[in-house]
């Protein structure tokens, strides 16, 4: 059967790899290539990129980051940020992506994720969604956490899967930088409702994070950026720790 | 030299990018005369059987293969281009493949679990069924990564190593100098390497 996935997210900002606690406060941690090898190594499931560049002149110092890292690491890789059009996708994909990651172009282009699903397959359409509880619904919010959509979470997480999505990725701001463990209550809202896999991203902080993300199944990858890039928790060691506790990991 | 087929289904950056890592000589090429002389050929593929198997028959590229295996030319086929080895596919419709190695490509839908999710698309151990020189560097239980919706059927004999996903989804075949491998050995890490050097070494 297949294992639960441990995906390490890089956010790049002009080439740099950087980190930020609620979406702000960023703060410079390495090399975009240094750290893929140094995920690779240590058994990484997956890599995603987010592309924060500020401005459109920079936006090919990511490209040239993304090639890099696709020469030299050989897991599946998944790039977001800045995806519009198809063209974006294009521009990616050819840089040796696997699966782009949508999330303000879907809710400014709702038919973004149906073109690209089409022309690229629903394998490759990941929808990124950050979310965050409103009067307490769950709320889509576009800008990087900054905006208000005011879209229910629930329903545009359906629409997305029928549009195509083979993926979604489930970001709680309520949780994300605070390392109090993933957003569960949230998590297991949109798991219910879709068949495909889901992404659990903002909140970890400790290895008996995931194990409780698992255990609960409501996710089949579990994303996470700062612990990983400050070396609070090694994957391999993160890993050994599931496996021994009956997630089936790769080791 | 291996030979990369490029035919217009999918992204061979990554296929390249892991075959010269391993300091082995390869090239992405449609042209005839260079797959010919190439010491192995792989046949890549990503995207709709029917759409991959018109343009290998439209470009010529479809027979040149079945000529070259006759010849007894190391052939391997990724992902769709393992599925383009069988005789027929049943993706969506009914669609002749190269009939390399019998067979056909049928849903997984219908055939698995409603629990299980589909795309089966993740990391899943390797079986062994036969021995082969291709598991050189590789053992049972490594894992390799898959993302595919239909499967190889009626090829037991031929299969070399299966996945279980609710029923035994084949993942290496082989008929003679004829190979394929369902998952991306060219995603898969240093496991998925390990295959690509086995099949340069055969």
């Amino acid at each position: 059967m297949i294992t639960k996935r441990i995906i390490p997210c890089l956010d790049v900002r002009n080439g740099r790899v950087v980190k930020g606690v609620n979406f702000e406060g960023i703060q410079d941690v390495a090399s975009p290539v240094e750290l893929a090898h140094f995920y690779n190594d240590s058994g990484a499931d997956e890599l995603v990129f987010y592309d924060i560049t500020a401005s459109y002149e920079n936006r090919g110092l990511f490209t040239d980051a993304l090639t890099q890292v696709a020469k030299e690491i050989f897991i599946p890789l998944t790039v977001g940020g800045g995806i519009n059009t198809l063209d974006d996708f294009d521009r990616v994909l050819k840089c040796g992506a696997d699966k782009v990651s949508v999330n303000s172009g879907a809710i400014k282009d709702p038919s973004l994720i149906e073109k690209a699903a089409k022309k690229y397959g629903d394998q490759c359409v990941v929808l990124s969604m950050d979310i965050k509880r409103v009067d307490g619904k769950f709320r889509i919010f576009s800008k990087g956490g900054r905006i208000d959509t005011g879209i229910d979470a629930l329903e545009w997480a359906k629409n997305g899967e029928n549009s195509g999505a083979g993926e979604l990725v489930v970001n709680s701001i309520d949780t994300d930088g605070v390392k109090q463990g993933f957003d569960l209550e949230m998590l297991q809202a949109i798991s219910e409702l879709v068949s495909i896999p889901v992404i659990a991203s903002g909140g970890a902080g400790k290895k008996e994070d995931f194990l409780e993300l698992f255990k609960a199944g409501c996710a089949d990858a579990g994303l996470a950026a700062s612990i990983f890039h400050f070396k609070e928790l090694s994957i391999a060691d993160l890993k050994k720790y599931l496996n021994d506790n009956n997630i089936e990991m790769r080791i | 030299m291996i030979a990369i087929i490029d035919y217009g289904c999918g992204n061979l950056f990554s296929l390249s990018s892991s075959l010269e890592s391993l300091g082995i000589d390869c090239k992405i090429t449609s042209d005839k005369a260079e797959i010919e002389n190439a010491d192995k050929i792989i046949l890549p593929g990503v995207g709709a059987f029917a759409d991959a198997a018109k343009k290998l028959k439209d470009s010529g590229l479809g027979q040149l293969v079945c000529d070259l295996a006759a010849t007894g030319k190391p052939i391997l086929g990724i992902c769709l281009g393992m599925q383009m080895l069988f005789e027929k596919s049943f993706e969506y419709g009914a669609h002749m493949g190269l009939g390399l190695i019998k067979g056909y490509v049928g849903p997984l839908e219908g055939q698995i679990s409603k629990e299980l999710k589909i795309p089966h698309m993740g990391w899943n151990k390797l079986n062994f069924a036969k021995a082969d020189p291709i598991f050189k560097y590789v053992e049972p239980g490594d894992y390799m990564y898959f993302v595919h919706s239909f499967y190889a059927r009626n090829c037991v004999e031929n299969t070399l190593a299966f996945a279980e996903y609710g029923v035994a989804v084949p993942a290496i075949v082989k008929n003679g100098n004829v190979y394929g491998m369902q998952f991306h050995p060219e995603k898969s890490g240093a496991k998925g390497l390990a295959l690509l050097k086995a099949f340069s070494e055969i």
